[in-house]
């Protein structure tokens, strides 16, 4: 009997992607945290100030986000919600990056000009690297060794050595870039700007610009086509490019360079995030306060579901 | 009992013929949809707004929106066209030799109606395949479900023909129902913008359109396109259909209806 019940769950099981959704609500000064089968909010948590940035241990098991009003980065239990005991950020922190190892979060800090190192298990400051005016988009290179950040005002992406600490490289790109993205194979580098209108291709071992990619929506203003969040495919086949206001993902053929889709999603399209499994890319939209779920195996968006108040950052981690 | 089929067969083949025979009808037919898909909506792409309206899951282009209310529009046209063709008949003489059939009315009638909504149902599939190509995809499941809305709402809109045909003496007169029929049908509905979208600016326009049949039977169909079923939009479209073709049945009787007491009506 017991067999006959296990034959048949087996049987029904589908492949359940059973991941858990969380996203930061900019205004709402809170965390949404949905079903990733059900695409509901099953959870909220409160009493943040401007969560913005939000990643995730490796192991999915802890939450880590950018409270950017309360200067600090708060911690957050996957599994249960509870809060765990906070980590300092340096003032204003908006954007960070866990390094590959999973010990050591790379802060910028918007009004300090800074990049704030934070060991995450000692909860001690690391270093101070100042960096150019407005830093918030930051990359780490798959091998660890370099971290990059994105300067709003100073238009550079700048190349951090991540044992030193020192600026090894600083590389001009177009207007207000938002942030970076290395290739899973480490050597091409994409940075978005988004007052420029344009992604900059970069060579990493030169650190030159070999090539911008531009945008072009049919019926759309070009000023509307604001390049924001990135996320690459694991196997580094397709780039998909938040467009802000444009209420567009582009999917961009890494191989030439060359955008080959404009998906629609909500309003003013900010950062994005794929599942565990990368079958799915979900998109935090600001103003029309929802997340807009992407099939990446066929790049249709499937779906799109009310979060809080003006949504910002997402991350997805396997459901505990 | 086979009388009846031969009946309908011989009903129905001579819509066939009417349709293959007139191969710039069918053109028509599909041109007139594909200039709204390919023009109009291409001007429109990106104005729809910000709410996502069931069926639909996320947000959608125009041309994916207007796409049902297209469908509609080819079932309305074809509607309207077999009124015409009713006039057409009846000026010519070849309606004595049907009504002359010892078939009940009912029959006779439902018979031309089902036969002039088999040939809508061809153009409306011929227009979401190029449709396809224009990348308006619905599910392809929605392919299936959408035929029986599409018989539905084609055999509402028709019976709305028949009825208008019923009231027309001569096919000139046949300008006059296009303007007064198929371009309030089709504007004041839900075929080109979704109903909160008209209630932002006219709550009149709104009620009206809520109260329009031709809103229903696009509902019908765009639900149905997606695999899902309007329960609503279903039991008005029936409801139509049952009382328009009651009303049909009810004209064409030369005992009752419009034809008593007048001359040269047949």
């Amino acid at each position: 009997m017991r067999n006959l019940a296990l034959i048949a769950l087996a049987l029904t099981a589908q492949p359940a992607l059973a991941d858990r959704i969380f996203v930061t609500n900019e205004r709402g000064n809170s965390i949404s945290v949905l079903d990733g089968d059900s695409l509901e909010v099953i959870h909220t948590i409160d009493g943040l100030q401007r969560p913005r940035g939000i990643t995730a241990s490796h192991d999915g098991k802890v939450i880590y986000v950018c409270a950017s009003d309360d200067n600090l980065v708060r911690v957050y239990d996957a599994a249960t919600f509870e809060e765990l005991p906070s980590l300092p950020s340096g003032p204003d922190p908006e954007l960070f990056v866990l390094d590959p190892v999973g010990d050591r979060l790379f802060i910028a800090n918007e009004d300090d000009n800074l990049v704030t190192v934070v060991d995450v298990n000692t909860r001690q400051v690391l270093a101070e690297v100042p960096v150019g005016v407005e830093p918030e988009g930051m990359g780490v290179s798959p091998d660890g060794k370099i971290v990059v950040n994105t300067s709003e005002t100073t238009n550079m992406a700048h190349m951090i050595d991540t044992t030193t600490y020192e600026i090894v490289g600083n590389i001009l790109v177009d207007g207000r870039p938002r942030y970076a993205e290395y290739t899973p194979d480490g050597q091409t580098l994409f940075v978005s700007a988004e007052i420029g209108g344009t992604v900059s291709v970069i060579d990493v071992p030169s650190q030159t610009v070999t090539h911008k990619i531009t945008f072009d929506v049919p019926g759309l203003l070009p000023e509307a086509l604001q390049p924001v969040g990135m996320r690459i495919t694991e196997d580094g086949t397709k780039l998909y490019v938040a467009l802000g206001p444009a209420n567009r993902v582009a999917v961009i053929d890494v191989a030439s360079d060359e955008v080959t889709d404009y998906l629609l999603v909500g309003q003013r399209v900010w950062q994005m995030a794929f599942s565990p499994d990368g079958s799915r890319l979900y998109t935090a939209n600001g103003n029309s306060n929802d997340v807009s779920v992407i099939d990446t195996a066929t790049d249709t968006v499937t779906e799109s579901v009310q979060v809080g108040q003006q949504p910002w950052g997402l991350v997805v981690v396997p459901t505990p | 009992m086979t009388g009846w089929s031969i009946a309908f067969g011989g009903i129905a083949r001579r819509e066939l013929l009417r349709f293959t025979r007139q191969r710039e009808r069918f053109l028509a037919a599909l041109v007139r949809p594909l200039v709204w898909l390919f023009i109009f909506a291409a001007g429109f792409r990106s104005v729809l707004g910000v709410s996502i309206v069931p069926p639909y899951k996320t947000y959608v282009l125009y041309d994916v929106y207007v796409t049902p209310g297209l469908c509609g529009m080819i079932l309305l046209f074809a509607g309207m066209q077999s009124s015409l063709s009713m006039v057409y008949d009846r000026e010519t003489g070849a309606m004595r030799s049907l009504l002359v059939s010892p078939y009940p009315r009912w029959f006779l009638l439902g018979a031309k109606l089902t036969a002039a909504v088999l040939v809508a149902v061809l153009q409306v599939y011929a227009f979401l395949l190029i449709a396809w190509f224009w990348e308006v995809r619905p599910p392809v499941i929605g392919y299936l479900t959408v035929l029986p809305a599409l018989i539905l709402s084609g055999l509402m809109l028709g019976a709305l023909g028949l009825l208008i045909s019923s009231g027309i003496r001569q096919l000139e007169n046949f300008a006059g129902v296009m303007n007064f029929v198929i371009f309030p049908m089709f504007f004041a509905s839900s075929a080109l913008y979704p109903l909160w979208r008209m209630q932002e600016s006219s709550t009149l326009l709104h009620d009206i359109a809520a109260a329009n049949p031709f809103t229903h039977a696009v509902e019908l169909v765009r639900f149905a396109l997606y695999g899902q079923l309007n329960p609503a939009a279903a039991a008005i479209t029936l409801l139509c259909l049952i009382v328009f073709f009651a009303a049909t049945v009810f004209m064409y009787d030369p005992a009752k209806g419009l034809w008593r007491g007048k001359k040269g009506g047949a």
